[in-house]
């Protein structure tokens, strides 16, 4: 049977019992917080991988990448050859104030130029310093963190079958040029075997 | 000329008495209601665990504009948090800490409480009257509403200690106290705690400021210094409410050692009670009108009634 008023008693003890753990605050300022890897907090540009060509400023669903760039010519090396054109950024910038963080234009950079980096303190006073130019986004670069390594047993990256491939090739190719020579040393392929 | 000068010290200590218990009480709270939740509440004023939160608190009250409403009564509008304020003062004279260790002590104690306790209301009723707010003056009817269905059993479960010990001088009151009263009185106890906290207008009570259907009911126009004062008659009410339990029901300063620590224990006692009022904030969702209306005099009326017939048993019985 049921007395009455365990209802009221079961309520006390919960709060009783929560005022015995350990409070779940967590003191920003004074402790910096344990975000998660992969956590989204500023987005990072390396200028070298980033070839102008757009896709993130046309992919962002908010409109906050500004992108200029013009065309340099580079002379023709050979005689009668014909010049190249490349493209070269003159500015980079992503407005942060207009950023939905939603990693649209990480996703679609075809040259990984773009990454993300877990600092966030970068609150500011006026809404226009919220856009950083491309220097400022270049120094995000620093604190981006190291890719999280594979899962066990998880399918090797693409770039890496790729480079073996290519490192395979060149081996063989060593092989077939030093035919009739006195035979090299064997190669140390221990390295490549390593996932 | 000595007789006065040791009247004004008398006062001065309850003076201050009155300044420190009520923040001792509201820091209590906001530390123990933080950690209910799991929260760590004021960490910053006073560098230390936030111990001076409420301080700097009292500083922003006072430095806030006095506005008084265009359209309110500005005369009550001004003094009414001053009559929900001293009541709790004028009681906090008469309640004996110790032996010796009373303000003043008076022969009719308990009357005088509970005549005082009840002015407290007023004031916010007041408050409520003179904002000129639809708010206000709903919050108001429910204050008046929630006296006079709470007065009742709070005053009958009185009169059944003051029966029981013979006598309405509080000191006497605990001079007669014995412990088994503990389950003698037990139902007065319970009824008379849960009637003072809605007087108090304490949660789970709260519903003339339930604050999601009239903002802060009768407190809604009031900003500054004079909110403040209600809001210290509040956590001064939960000190007279702790401390008038500890007195009447648990034996006020009896306990081992009490010739020379009867004060502490009256202290302790009235802290712990105090503790259980923050503590039923934190468990209980606010009841609603009818539910309020319903709990007093179905449930406290009966309740208080019952203990006043065991009581009147008792004393005859042992007579």
């Amino acid at each position: 049977m049921r007395f009455p008023g365990t209802g009221l008693a079961k309520g006390l003890a919960v709060t009783m019992r929560q005022m015995t753990r350990r409070s779940v605050t967590a003191h920003y300022p004074d402790a910096l917080p344990d975000l998660p890897p992969r956590s989204r907090g500023v987005i990072a540009l390396i200028e070298e991988n980033c070839t102008s060509c757009m896709l993130c400023a046309r992919e962002c669903p908010s409109w906050c990448i500004y992108i200029d760039s013009h065309k340099d010519v580079v002379p023709a090396t050979t005689e009668g050859g014909r010049d190249k054109s490349r493209n070269v950024l003159d500015r980079f910038a992503i407005d942060f104030s207009l950023c939905m963080y939603c990693s649209i234009c990480i996703e679609v950079c075809p040259f990984d130029a773009l990454h993300w980096s877990p600092e966030f303190e970068y609150a500011e006073l006026d809404i226009r310093e919220l856009t950083h130019e491309k220097d400022r986004l270049r120094e995000w670069m620093w604190t981006v963190p190291a890719p999280s390594a594979l899962d066990p047993h998880a399918e090797p990256a693409k770039e890496l079958g790729a480079a073996e491939k290519a490192a395979d090739k060149a081996r063989a190719a060593d092989l077939s040029a030093a035919e009739g020579a006195p035979a090299p040393p064997p190669p140390d392929n221990s390295a490549e075997e390593a996932p | 000329m000595s007789d006065l000068l040791e009247a004004l010290l008398r006062v001065l200590v309850v003076l201050v008495a009155f300044l420190l218990l009520p923040l001792l009480v509201g820091q209590a709270e906001h530390k123990a209601m933080a950690h209910m939740q799991s929260r760590v509440g004021p960490m910053y004023a006073g560098m230390f665990h936030g111990w001076a939160q409420l301080v700097a608190d009292g500083v922003k009250f006072v430095q806030k504009e006095d506005v008084v409403p265009r359209d309110a009564d500005p005369a009550v509008f001004r003094i009414a948090p001053a009559v929900a304020l001293l009541p709790y003062f004028v009681v906090m004279l008469v309640i004996p800490l110790g032996p010796g260790l009373v303000g003043q002590d008076l022969d009719v104690g308990l009357f005088f409480v509970l005549a005082v306790m009840g002015i407290g209301v007023i004031g916010t009723l007041m408050g409520g009257w003179s904002s000129a707010n639809k708010f206000s003056l709903l919050g108001g009817i429910r204050v008046a509403a929630q006296l006079m269905a709470y007065e009742l059993p709070f005053v009958l479960v009185g009169a059944s200690v003051a029966m029981a010990a013979g006598t309405l001088s509080l000191t006497g009151i605990v001079e007669e106290w014995q412990p088994w009263w503990l389950l003698w009185q037990g139902i007065g106890l319970v009824v008379f705690f849960v009637a003072g906290l809605a007087e108090l207008q304490r949660p789970p009570f709260d519903m003339p400021v339930a604050d999601a259907e009239i903002v802060f009911g009768p407190y809604t126009e009031y900003g500054g210094l004079r909110f403040a004062l209600f809001i210290l008659a509040e956590y001064a009410g939960i000190v007279v409410l702790s401390a008038l339990t500890a007195v009447l029901f648990l034996g006020g300063w009896r306990g081992p050692f009490e010739d020379s620590l009867g004060w502490l224990w009256t202290l302790v006692k009235t802290f712990l009670v105090a503790f259980v009022v923050i503590w039923v904030r934190v468990a209980y969702p606010r009841m609603r009108e009818d539910q309020l209306q319903r709990l007093a005099w179905q449930g406290l009326v009966p309740l208080a009634l019952l203990q006043l017939a065991l009581t009147a048993v008792g004393v005859v019985a042992t007579a």
